[in-house]
C-alpha cells in the first residue's frame, strides 16, 4: 500500500469510527460520573468510614445503624407524609386547574404564565417566602388575628409536628402549576370531535370529564406520579430553606439527613449508605417509567 | 314533521365570516347534500345544524321549532364524523348505548336497541372490542350504531366515507343509501366528493366559499348548472370551459380561437336567442367530456350535431372509456371517447360535440345564460 | 348574545349557566392571587422598614417605600463575616452558569447528534445508560464527587461547580437533542452524505441551525437548573465561592442579631430575578423544556 491509499484507508477508518470517537468521551465521562461514582458510595456504604474513607469491608454494619437511627425514622415518615400529601395535593390542584383553564377562557394565556412562574423560581427563594409566610408572629397568624380572630393561631413552622406541613404547602405552590400544565396538553390533546359527539349524546360537561376525557389521558396521571415522587424524593433545597431540617431534626428528609451525616457529621459511611437508600427508592420508581419512555421513539 | 329549515344564517369567527346568509329549506324525509371544496363551510353549516357551533345570526328550525339556541342533546338529531369519535377507552356496547345510559333510559330498552342496531349492521361480534381493535370500516358501522340508537329527527353525516378506502368507500356509500330508505328519515350529509353527492342525494347543495350557489336535484346541478363555479364543479372529469366570441355570420355560433385556427360552434335556436345582442361579446362555452365524442356515437338529433378536427395532446384509456385530451381556445380539453378509437398523440381526430347540451355562461358573471 | 357564547357547542342559556361562568373565573382569579402573593408579599416586605414590618401586617403595603434592603441585599448585608451582600455571589453564579450552559447545550446537541443520525451497534444502549443520569438522586454522587474535586484541586471554587454542572447536565440536554434528532428525517443526512458532506460538516451546517428551538429549549432549562441549584453549590463551595442561592440562604439562616426580613425578601428576589426574567420572556420554550424534561424535577 502506498502513502496516498494508506491515507484514504485512515481517513475512511476514521470516518467510520468518527460518531464513535465523538460520543465515546462524554460516555465514558457519565460512566465515570454517574456509575462509578454511585458504584464508590455503594462500596463505602458497607464500609466503616468515618471522617476519612476506610476502604475495609464490614457488611451491613452501616445499614443496621441507619435503620436503628431514630432520626432515619423520622426522615423516612416524613419522607412518606410529604409525598403522599405533596402529591395528592399537586394532583387534585393541577387536575382542577386544568379543567377550568380548558374552558376556552379568553384570559388563559395570562393565567398560565401566573399558574407556572413558580416552577422558575429556586427551591430557597419559595422555601425563603414561605418562611417569611408563615413567621409565626408576624405572618398569616397577624392577618388572621388582624381580622378579628385574637386566639388565631399559626405556628406550624416551629412545631415540631406540624412543622413537616408547613413544607407541604410550600412545595405544592411551587410544584402545582406544573401539573397543571401536564394535565392540560393531555385534556387538549383529546379530539374535538369525540367531544362533540358526547355533546349529542347528552352528556354534561361533568359527565363528560370524567366518563370519557379523564379516561383518555390516563397516561398524564402516571407521568405525573413520576414527576412529583422524583421531586419529592429528592427534596433537599425546600427543607433547608425553609425549617433547616429543624425544629431540630423533626423536618428531616433522607436526603438533609445524608447532607447532614455526610458534610456536617463527616459519618461518610452511614451517610453513603443513606445516599444508597435514596438511589433504591428512586430506581424502583422509574425502571418501569424509564421502560415506557425509550419504547417511544420521541416526544 | 321532521323538516329542517335555514333562514339567513350568518356564522362568524371573530372577524372571518365563515357562512354568509344561507336561506335553504330541506323537506321531511330528503337526503340532502352538502358539497363544496375544502373551506367552503359545509362542515360549519352541518355544525350550526347540529349546535355543535352557534350562531352569529339568522334562524335554524327543526321540526317548526326554533333551535337557536337549543343545546345539541335537545335538538332530537344524530351525527356520524369523519374521525367516528367513538369513545376510545369505552368498548363498543358501551359506545353505542352511552346516550341512553346518560339519558337514564330503561336498562331492557337499552338492550333492546343495542341488538337492534348490532344486527342491522353486523356488528354483533364486535360488541365487547375497543375502537382501537376495529378496522376503518368496522369503525364507521359503529359510529352509525350510535346515531341510529338515538332515533333521531335527523341524522348528520360529516365526511363519514373519507377516511376509507376506495374499495370500502363504495360499498359503504350504497349501505348509506340502502339506510336511507329503509328508515326514510331526514338526513344532511357533507362531502367533498361529487360523485358521492350524485349518487346519493335527492337534493344536492353546491357550497362555495359561505354561500349556496345552487340548491337542486342532482339532474339539475348536473344540466342546469346556474354558474360557472356549479358548472366546473360538478363532473368527472369537468366540463370543459372555454372563452369564446359570439359570432352573427350566417346563424349565431361560438367562435373559439387558438394557435391552431379557430372553431365556429354553431348554435341552435334556443341558445341562438339568448346570445341575441351580445355580438362580439366573449362569453364562456361550456362542453361536457361525454358530449365531444367520435363521430356518430351521438343518437342526437343532426341539427345539434358539430364535428370538428383537433390535434390530440394526450390519450388516456380508462378501460370503459378512452379520455383524450387536446387544446381548445388555449387550454387543455377533455373528449370521452369509446376505447376502440386508435388515435397516437399527436394525430389528429375528428371530434363530433353536441351542441344541444352546450352551456352557455356570461362573460364577465359567470351566471349562466 | 353573552360575549362568552360566539363559539363552540350551543349551551342552554340561562342563569344557571350564566352563575357557573361567573364562578369559574372567580375560582380561577382566586388561585391567581394565590400564586401572585408570595410574590407580592416578597416585593412589599422587601420596600418596607423593619419598624413598619413590625407594626403593619404581612400583606399590607408599604407606606413608606424604601430601597435601603435592596442595598443592603446586594452589598452589604453579612453571611458569618462576610458582609458583601449578595453581589459577588451573584457574580458567581454567572461566571458558574454561562460556561455550564455553553458546554452542556453543545456536546448534548453533538451527541444526540451522533446517537441518532449515525446509528451504531449500541447506540441505544448508550444513551439509556446516559438518560439515567438525570434520573439518579444526586446524593450518591456528592460523596465521591467531593474527594474528586478535593484531588483535582477544585473543590471549594466556582470552577468545581461548572464542571459538575457540565456532566450532569449533560445527560438531560443529550434528551432534549435525541428526541428532536430522532423526528428529523433520515434523508436529509443520506443526501448530505451523498453530496460528501462529513460528520461533523452536516453537524454544524445542517442540523444544528435545523434545531435552534430545542437549543433555546436547552439552554433555557440548563440555566434554570444551574442558576437555581441549591446542592451542588452547598457541597462543593465554601465562602467566596458560593454561588447565589447558598449565599442567600445563609443571609436568611444567620441567626445573629435581629432578623431583617425586608433585607432578606430583597436578597430572595435578586436571585429569583434571571430566572424569571427568562421565564416571563421565554415561557413558552420553558414550558416545552419541562414537557420533554418531565423527569427531572
Amino acid at each position: 500500500m502506498n502513502a496516498r491509499s494508506r491515507r484514504v484507508a485512515f481517513d475512511r477508518f476514521f470516518e467510520r469510527w468518527l460518531p464513535q470517537i465523538v460520543v465515546s468521551p462524554m460516555f465514558a465521562a457519565s460512566l465515570l460520573f454517574v456509575y462509578g461514582f454511585i458504584a464508590w458510595t455503594v462500596y463505602i456504604s458497607f464500609t466503616k468510614s468515618g471522617v476519612m474513607p476506610n476502604y475495609t469491608l464490614i457488611g451491613l454494619g452501616q445499614y443496621e445503624r441507619l435503620w436503628t437511627t431514630p432520626r432515619w425514622f423520622v426522615a423516612i415518615e416524613n419522607l412518606f407524609i410529604f409525598t403522599s400529601l405533596f402529591m395528592i395535593c399537586c394532583m387534585l390542584i393541577g387536575l382542577f386547574l386544568a379543567i377550568l383553564l380548558d374552558q376556552r377562557i379568553r384570559a388563559e394565556g395570562m393565567i398560565r404564565t401566573i399558574y407556572l412562574y413558580p416552577m422558575a423560581l429556586s427551591f430557597i427563594v419559595t422555601g425563603t417566602a414561605w418562611k417569611w409566610i408563615l413567621n409565626p408572629t408576624l405572618g398569616i397568624e397577624k392577618i388572621i388575628q388582624g381580622w378579628g380572630f385574637p386566639n388565631f393561631n399559626f405556628d406550624w413552622l416551629v412545631d415540631p409536628n406540624m412543622a413537616i406541613y408547613t413544607i407541604v404547602i410550600a412545595g405544592v405552590w411551587q410544584s402545582s402549576g406544573y401539573v397543571m400544565a401536564l394535565f392540560l396538553a393531555g385534556l387538549r390533546s383529546v379530539d374535538d370531535e369525540i367531544i362533540k359527539a358526547a355533546a349529542i349524546d347528552g352528556a354534561g360537561p361533568f359527565r363528560t370529564y370524567w366518563s370519557i376525557i379523564l379516561p383518555i389521558v390516563r397516561p398524564v396521571f402516571f407521568s405525573a406520579f413520576v414527576v412529583l415522587a422524583h421531586l419529592a424524593i429528592k427534596s433537599f433545597d425546600l427543607v433547608m430553606a425553609l425549617t433547616g431540617g429543624g425544629p431540630g431534626y423533626a423536618t428531616d428528609m433522607p436526603a438533609t439527613f445524608m447532607y447532614s451525616f455526610a458534610f456536617q457529621r463527616s459519618e461518610l459511611g452511614t451517610a453513603a449508605a443513606s445516599a444508597v437508600m435514596m438511589l433504591v427508592t428512586v430506581t424502583a420508581i422509574f425502571i418501569p417509567y424509564l421502560y415506557s419512555e425509550l419504547r417511544r421513539p420521541a416526544k | 314533521m321532521a323538516k329542517v329549515e335555514l333562514r339567513d344564517v350568518w356564522k362568524k369567527f371573530g372577524n372571518v365570516e365563515v357562512i354568509k346568509g344561507v336561506s335553504i329549506d330541506l323537506d321531511d324525509g330528503e337526503f340532502v347534500v352538502l358539497v363544496g371544496p375544502s373551506g367552503c363551510g359545509k362542515s360549519t353549516l352541518l355544525n350550526l345544524i347540529a349546535g355543535l357551533e352557534t350562531l352569529t345570526s339568522g334562524e335554524i328550525r327543526i321540526g317548526d321549532t326554533l333551535v337557536n339556541d337549543v343545546p345539541p342533546k335537545d335538538r332530537n338529531i344524530a351525527m356520524v364524523f369523519q374521525s367516528y369519535a367513538l369513545y376510545p377507552t369505552k368498548t363498543v356496547e358501551e359506545n353505542i348505548t352511552f346516550g341512553m345510559q346518560t339519558r337514564g333510559v330503561d336498562r331492557a330498552v337499552q338492550d333492546k336497541a343495542l341488538a337492534d342496531v348490532s344486527q342491522l349492521l353486523h356488528i354483533e361480534q364486535l360488541l365487547d372490542r375497543k375502537p382501537g381493535q376495529l378496522s376503518g370500516g368496522q369503525r364507521q358501522r359503529v359510529a352509525m350504531g350510535r346515531a341510529l340508537v338515538r332515533n333521531p329527527d335527523v341524522f348528520l353525516f360529516d365526511e363519514p366515507l373519507s377516511n376509507l378506502d376506495a374499495k370500502l368507500r363504495i360499498e359503504m356509500r350504497t349501505e348509506v343509501k340502502k339506510l336511507h330508505l329503509r328508515l326514510g328519515k331526514t338526513i344532511v350529509y357533507v362531502t367533498h366528493d361529487q360523485i358521492e353527492a350524485m349518487t346519493l342525494a335527492s337534493r344536492i347543495a353546491v357550497m362555495d366559499n359561505g354561500h349556496v350557489r345552487q340548491f337542486g336535484t342532482p339532474e339539475e346541478i348536473y344540466e342546469n348548472p346556474v354558474d360557472l363555479f356549479v358548472a366546473g364543479f360538478m363532473g368527472s372529469p369537468s366540463m370543459n370551459i372555454v372563452k369564446g366570441k359570439v359570432v352573427n355570420e350566417d346563424g349565431y355560433a361560438i367562435a373559439v380561437t387558438d394557435e391552431e385556427g379557430t372553431i365556429r360552434f354553431p348554435l341552435g335556436p334556443e341558445q341562438a336567442a339568448k346570445v341575441k345582442g351580445l355580438e362580439g361579446e366573449e362569453i364562456h362555452l361550456g362542453l361536457r367530456p361525454e358530449t365531444i365524442t367520435h363521430v356518430g356515437a351521438h343518437g342526437a338529433p343532426q341539427s345539434d350535431l358539430f364535428v370538428f378536427e383537433r390535434a390530440v395532446d394526450v390519450v388516456e384509456p380508462t378501460g370503459p372509456d378512452t379520455m383524450l385530451v387536446f387544446t381548445l381556445g388555449g387550454m387543455e380539453a377533455i373528449a370521452r371517447v369509446r376505447p376502440e378509437e386508435r388515435v397516437k398523440p399527436g394525430e389528429t381526430f375528428r371530434f363530433e360535440v353536441n351542441m344541444g347540451k352546450a352551456k352557455l355562461f356570461d362573460g364577465k358573471t359567470g351566471m349562466r345564460l | 348574545m353573552s360575549k362568552t357564547a360566539t363559539s363552540g357547542i350551543v349551551r342552554p342559556r340561562g342563569l344557571r349557566n350564566t352563575l357557573l361562568r361567573l364562578l369559574l373565573f372567580a375560582i380561577l382569579g382566586l388561585f391567581c392571587l394565590y400564586y401572585l402573593m408570595p410574590l407580592f408579599v416578597m416585593i412589599s416586605t422587601s420596600l418596607k422598614s423593619l419598624e413598619e414590618i413590625r407594626t403593619s401586617s404581612l400583606i399590607s403595603l408599604p407606606k413608606d417605600v424604601t430601597f435601603a434592603a435592596w442595598e443592603k441585599a446586594w452589598s452589604a448585608a453579612c453571611v458569618g463575616v462576610r458582609c458583601t451582600g449578595l453581589q459577588p455571589y451573584f457574580m458567581n453564579s454567572i461566571l458558574m452558569v454561562i460556561p455550564a450552559v455553553t458546554i452542556s447545550t453543545l456536546l448534548g446537541a453533538l451527541n444526540g447528534y451522533a446517537l441518532t443520525k449515525w446509528k451504531f451497534p449500541g447506540a441505544d444502549i448508550i444513551f439509556a445508560l446516559m438518560l439515567f443520569g438525570s434520573f439518579i438522586p444526586f446524593q450518591v454522587v456528592l460523596l465521591p464527587m467531593a474527594r474528586m474535586l478535593g484531588y483535582f484541586g477544585l473543590a471549594g471554587s466556582v470552577y468545581g461547580l461548572i464542571l459538575v454542572h457540565t456532566v450532569y447536565g449533560l445527560s438531560f440536554t443529550t434528551l432534549f437533542f435525541r428526541n428532536f434528532f430522532v423526528s428529523v428525517s433520515d434523508g436529509i443526512v443520506h443526501a448530505a452524505k451523498i453530496d460528501g458532506a462529513g460528520f461533523f460538516r452536516i453537524f454544524f451546517t445542517l442540523l444544528l441551525p435545523m434545531s435552534l428551538p430545542t437549543i433555546v429549549v436547552a439552554v433555557i432549562w440548563q440555566f434554570t437548573q444551574i442558576w437555581n441549584d441549591f446542592l451542588f453549590g452547598v457541597a462543593f463551595t465554601v465562602g467566596d465561592s458560593n454561588p447565589v442561592t447558598v449565599a442567600l440562604n445563609n443571609i436568611v439562616a444567620s441567626s445573629t442579631g435581629v432578623k431583617e426580613y425586608n433585607v432578606d425578601m430583597a436578597a430572595a428576589i435578586i436571585a429569583a430575578l434571571p430566572t424569571l426574567l427568562v421565564y416571563i420572556v421565554a415561557g413558552k420554550y420553558f414550558v416545552r423544556g419541562l414537557a420533554a424534561g418531565a423527569v427531572k424535577g
